[in-house]
């Protein structure tokens, strides 16, 4: 019987055909390096900077069951001209709705630049049969939509048959045609960093344009050391293949505090390069009121007030 | 057996907890090191303030009476550490007779203060007392207890939540006030206090814009600076004697709103 090879070390190698290793994460000293970062502290000049960068990459989001079209044209309004009393704040890169949607947000932000994103793949689940997935994606794409995200299924992931997940992705993005694909790896329920780091180099590897956290539906939703995990797979990636991937953390950034921790981070992993709406957003619904209270503040010197922003 | 005594330190009221400044400073009160609460703590103050806000104000007024009444119960089992923060016995009697006056007044005041309106038309015409929502109070530092119970209860017992600055020499009062708030029933939020600086803290409290009204009773000197950055979302301003007690002292918190109801068939 032939004999795997021995390494230095005296350690081998598998016989069998495998999965390529994905190597285990190293979850304490990811928190400890995601906590580090998170208490920098970026003010004045640098805070107005990164404030109006943070609204740049945002993607407004509205996914409820009560969404109407009245509510997304509101919705594009506010990302069109966040603060209606200040053009010097710019618009947000994305608005993101449910399929349904996608024709009136689509209408409403015709000609302004702020891109159409809508989710598909039986949002937040992705529990329903392939073809229907497929078709969904088809079907956004058609009504206009730039962007899709795509959940995985995480059933299938738990289980193992990541095969299934891979081939998954793989014929959504050529649903997708030009539009991008960002695949939701909804981090909440697949347990580890490590489940987080295999999952997200299978979305990169079925052709992913952006990798994303949540969908925003389950608690825990994003937080800094899973996006941290994420960000170094996309360094990892580019490191060995050169090949490019953004990054999308969403669900539970609601403070600009928050999300300057996030920008703080992307900057530390990735660098300037990654810094771009085209390679990092938000998904974020609350976030956006809170960067302009601070913007406002920064600029008049005053603590603001919710009273003097939009409901939404 | 010899032991080690306890030190107190002396920190700030907000949220229902009580943390030091974020700021790390102290400030030498009565030879206590306390807390010098920063522009931030404010901040941190009127948001907890502002978050509690629904709650206070949605409480019948029978329970914020209690509440209230609650206080003067603990501030009669703290009054030895409260007697030694002010001028004395009398000064800390006073205050918890205030009080309970004021807990009094809670489910009272819409019969005085409101009115059932005559007007030309089948409608029933109210005018009913609100609060007018997160109230800045700068409290006089004479007499220390006296003058802070003064000015915070007849603003809280309408509804409004707190953020009350306390006088410097007053600091020590104001501590152990804020011990006695702190068990009795009021919940986390609806009054905050803060020791340091008023001079420092005072221009962020009234120009912050999510204060509703700012009482300046414990300033020194012009109040015109406050008065403007006040204006900017127009705050009720308030000045009043720093040791009174009367019902038009709530109404100074409160904002009348008028209802018409048709009188059905």
């Amino acid at each position: 019987m032939a004999k795997a090879p021995v390494l230095v070390g005296g350690f081998e190698l598998p016989s069998g055909p495998r999965l390529p290793r994905v190597g285990s994460v190293d979850a304490v000293a990811l928190e400890e390096r995601a906590a580090t970062l998170a208490k920098r502290s970026i003010k004045r000049e640098s805070k107005v900077q990164a404030l109006e960068l943070a609204i740049r990459m945002m993607d407004l989001t509205t996914l409820e069951g009560q969404d109407t079209p009245g509510k997304v044209a509101a919705i594009c309004s506010k990302a069109m001209r966040p603060d209606p009393v200040d053009v010097s704040v710019p618009p947000v890169a994305a608005v993101c709705v449910y399929p349904s949607l996608v024709g009136i947000a689509k209408e409403r932000l015709a000609g302004s630049g702020v891109k159409v994103a809508s989710v598909a793949t039986a949002f937040p689940s992705g529990q329903s049969p392939i073809d229907i997935k497929v078709a969904e994606t088809r079907a956004v794409v058609e009504f206009g939509a730039d962007e899709v995200d795509m959940v995985i299924d995480r059933g299938a992931f738990l289980s193992g048959r990541y095969a299934r997940v891979f081939d998954e992705i793989v014929r959504v993005k050529d649903a997708c045609g030009e539009a991008h694909l960002k695949v939701i790896l909804e981090t909440g329920e697949l347990g580890t960093y490590d489940n987080v780091r295999r999952a997200s180099l299978i979305a990169i590897a079925a052709g992913a344009d952006f990798i994303k956290t949540s969908t925003g539906k389950i608690s825990p939703a994003a937080t800094l050391p899973v996006t941290l995990c994420m960000m170094e797979v996309v360094r990892d990636v580019h490191a060995e293949t050169g090949h490019i991937v953004g990054i999308k953390p969403a669900g539970g950034i609601r403070a600009s505090k928050q999300a300057i921790q996030y920008l703080v981070t992307l900057y530390e992993t990735l660098g300037a390069e990654w810094m771009t709406p085209d390679l990092f957003r938000f998904g974020a619904s609350s976030l956006l009121n809170d960067v302009l209270m601070q913007l406002r503040k920064e600029k008049t010197g005053r603590y603001q007030s919710g009273d003097y922003f939009t409901i939404d | 057996m010899t032991r080690l005594s306890v030190k107190k330190t002396y920190k700030l009221y907000i949220g229902g907890a009580f943390p030091r400044s974020e700021s790390g400073r102290t400030f030498d009160a009565a030879g206590q090191n306390v807390a010098r609460a920063s522009r931030k703590d404010a901040r941190d103050a009127v948001r907890a303030a502002r978050a509690a806000l629904p709650g206070w104000a949605a409480m019948t007024a029978y329970n914020r009476g209690q509440v209230l009444y609650r206080l003067a119960e603990m501030m009669e089992a703290r009054a030895a550490d409260l007697e030694a923060a002010c001028s004395g016995r009398s000064e800390v009697e006073a205050a918890i007779d205030r009080t309970v006056w004021y807990a009094g007044w809670a489910d009272k005041l819409a019969q005085v203060l409101g009115s059932s309106n005559p007007v030309a038309g089948p409608y029933f015409d109210f005018t009913i007392p609100e609060p007018t929502g997160v109230v800045a109070i700068l409290a006089p530092s004479d007499p220390p207890l006296l003058g802070l119970v003064s000015r915070t209860l007849p603003a809280l017992v309408g509804g409004n939540t707190v953020v009350v600055v306390a006088g410097e020499s007053a600091a020590i009062a104001a501590v152990e006030l804020a011990e006695a708030l702190a068990t009795s029933d009021f919940p986390g939020g609806s009054v905050n206090v803060l020791t340091g600086f008023a001079d420092e803290l005072a221009p962020w409290l009234a120009g912050h814009m999510d204060v509703n009204a700012v009482d300046v009773t414990g300033v020194e000197g012009p109040t015109v600076e406050l008065e403007r950055a006040a204006a900017e979302n127009v705050k009720r301003v308030i000045r009043a004697d720093a040791d009174s007690q009367s019902p038009w002292e709530i109404s100074r918190f409160l904002e009348l709103k008028t209802v018409w109801h048709p009188i059905g068939p």
